[in-house]
C-alpha cells in the first residue's frame, strides 16, 4: 500500500486520476474503520488533510461554500447561525473525539443513508462540488447526489471540493432516533428547513430509505398550508398530516438498529414535532 | 514508509510503517507508548484517545502517516517532573480507577476539558466524556474525579 499525501488540490486531482485504485481519507472516521478491521486494502491511502483549502468554509453569494474537510467540531463553532439545521445535526455526530476528525466531505464520500449530515443538506438543498483533473469542477444538487445504498454520483477520478449551503432564510431543525445522546448512528433521522422567503418547505430523511431523500409531497403540502402572510398557528392537524406524509415518503427496511414500521413511526412524530417547532420559530421572530 | 512526528514534546521517528497503519498502532507498538489502550479500533470508545495539534482524537482512527510532521499528546506526555497531572491526582482520589483499561482516555478527555472550560457544568462534563466508555465504574467516581479536579483549579 502507497500513502499519497499531496499538499494542493492540483496535485491531489491528478493522484486520484493516476490511481484509482486510492481510497481518499480525511477525518478517517469511516476509513481507518475500515482498514482496522481488514474489511478494505487498497493500492493506496489518499490523504486529504495537507490540503489547506479544504479546511476552510468562506461565504459565497447567498451560500456558504465548505471545505469537504472541515471538521463537525468546526460547523458547531462557526456556522450554527448560518447553517443551524447543520450545526443541530454536526451536534448529535459521534463524541467530541469523532467531531473533531470526521467532516462533512467524508459523509456525503462514504454517503451511507445514516450519514447525520444528509438530511440537513437536502432540507437546505445544498449542492455538492466535486472535481477531476480532466473535466474539472462540478456542482451537484445534494438530492442528485445520493444514488444507492453507500453509493454517489461522484466519479472514479473525482474528489470532493466542497459543499455549497445556502444559508437559512428561516428556522432549521434536525432531529434524530437513537438509544443514546452519544455515539449514535441514527435509527432514523429528519431534517427542515422553513424558506418564508419563496414560502417553501425544505425537508431531508435519514436512515429510512436506501439513500437519504426529501419528502417533496410532504414539502409542498406543507408549504400550501402554513399562513406565510399572517404566520397564524401551525394547526396540530395539518402538522400531523405534514408527519404522516415524511413518513409515506421513507422506504425502511428492519435491521439491527430498528424496524421499518418503528423508522416510519419516528419519521412522522420528528416531522410533526420539527414542523411546529420552526414555525413557532418564526412566528416569534415575526 | 518514514513518520516523523513529535510525541510528547520529543521527536520520534519510525521506519517500514505500513501506510494503512494507525497512530494508535505506532504509539503503542513502535514507539512504546502503551498508555493510549486498544479497545474498539472503531472510535467507538476513547480508550486511545491522543491529543494531534491540540485536538482529541481517537488514536486508532487517525492514519500513522496523518501524523506525519504533527504533534502528538499522550496520556504519558500529561504528568510532568512534579508528578501527576491534577486531573491523574484526582482519579486517584476520588476511586475513579477500577481496571483502569479507560483511564488514560479519561483523563485525556477530561484534562482537554478543563483545559478549555474551567468550571465545566454537569452536562458539560457528560458531553465531553460522552465518547469514553468505562464498563467498571458506573462513571459516578469519574464524575467526582472531573468535578474535584475542576474544584481544586478553580482555587486561585
Amino acid at each position: 500500500m502507497d500513502f499519497l499525501q499531496p499538499t494542493t488540490w492540483g496535485d491531489a486531482l491528478a493522484a486520484r486520476a493516476e490511481r484509482p485504485d486510492a481510497l481518499a481519507i480525511a477525518g478517517g472516521t469511516d476509513v481507518m474503520v475500515d482498514l482496522n478491521f481488514d474489511r478494505r486494502r487498497p493500492g493506496a491511502l489518499l490523504d486529504l488533510t495537507r490540503i489547506a483549502e479544504l479546511r476552510e468554509w468562506a461565504t459565497d453569494g447567498d451560500a456558504v461554500r465548505l471545505g469537504a474537510g472541515v471538521p463537525y467540531a468546526r460547523v458547531i463553532t462557526d456556522l450554527g447561525t448560518q447553517l443551524p439545521g447543520l450545526a443541530m445535526a454536526a451536534r448529535t455526530v459521534g463524541s467530541p473525539q469523532i467531531r473533531a476528525r470526521g467532516t462533512v466531505g467524508g459523509n456525503l464520500g462514504s454517503a451511507s443513508p445514516a450519514g447525520d449530515a444528509h438530511p440537513p443538506l437536502l432540507a437546505a438543498g445544498a449542492q455538492v462540488e466535486v472535481a477531476s483533473a480532466a473535466r474539472g469542477a462540478r456542482r451537484v444538487p445534494v438530492a442528485e447526489f445520493y444514488t444507492g445504498v453507500k453509493r454517489s454520483v461522484l466519479a472514479p477520478d473525482e474528489l470532493i471540493a466542497a459543499v455549497l449551503v445556502p444559508r437559512a432564510a428561516g428556522p432549521q431543525q434536525f432531529c434524530k432516533v437513537g438509544t443514546r445522546n452519544a455515539m449514535v448512528i441514527a435509527v432514523s433521522a429528519f431534517a427542515l428547513a422553513l424558506h418564508p422567503d419563496r414560502h417553501a418547505v425544505g425537508t431531508g430523511i435519514g436512515s429510512a430509505a436506501p439513500t437519504p431523500r426529501r419528502a417533496p409531497e410532504a414539502e409542498e403540502f406543507l408549504a400550501g398550508e402554513l399562513d406565510w402572510a399572517s404566520r397564524g398557528p401551525l394547526p396540530g392537524t395539518v402538522a400531523a398530516e405534514f408527519g404522516q406524509r415524511v413518513a409515506a415518503a421513507a422506504s425502511p427496511i428492519d435491521d439491527v438498529r430498528g424496524t421499518a414500521a418503528y423508522r416510519r413511526h419516528s419519521l412522522a412524530v420528528m416531522a410533526r414535532r420539527a414542523a411546529t417547532w420552526a414555525w413557532d420559530d418564526l412566528r416569534r421572530a415575526a | 514508509m518514514r513518520v516523523v512526528t513529535t510525541v510528547n514534546g520529543t521527536e520520534q521517528v519510525a521506519d517500514d510503517v505500513w501506510p494503512g497503519e494507525s497512530l494508535l498502532y505506532l504509539l503503542r507498538e513502535r514507539l512504546g507508548l502503551p498508555g493510549a489502550k486498544n479497545a474498539c479500533e472503531q472510535g467507538e470508545c476513547g480508550s486511545c484517545t491522543v491529543h494531534l495539534d491540540g485536538e482529541p482524537v481517537c488514536a486508532c482512527l487517525v492514519a500513522a502517516g496523518q501524523a506525519i510532521g504533527r504533534s502528538v499528546t499522550t496520556v504519558e506526555g500529561l504528568s510532568g517532573a512534579d508528578g501527576l497531572h491534577p486531573v491523574q491526582q484526582a482519579f486517584v482520589e476520588a476511586g475513579a480507577v477500577q481496571c483502569g483499561f479507560c483511564t488514560p482516555g479519561l483523563v485525556v478527555m477530561a484534562s482537554d476539558l478543563l483545559a478549555r472550560v474551567p468550571r465545566p457544568t454537569d452536562p458539560e462534563i457528560r458531553e465531553a466524556l460522552a465518547g469514553n466508555l468505562c464498563r467498571c465504574t458506573g462513571y459516578e467516581k469519574i464524575l467526582d474525579a472531573v468535578r474535584l479536579a475542576a474544584s481544586r483549579q478553580a482555587r486561585p
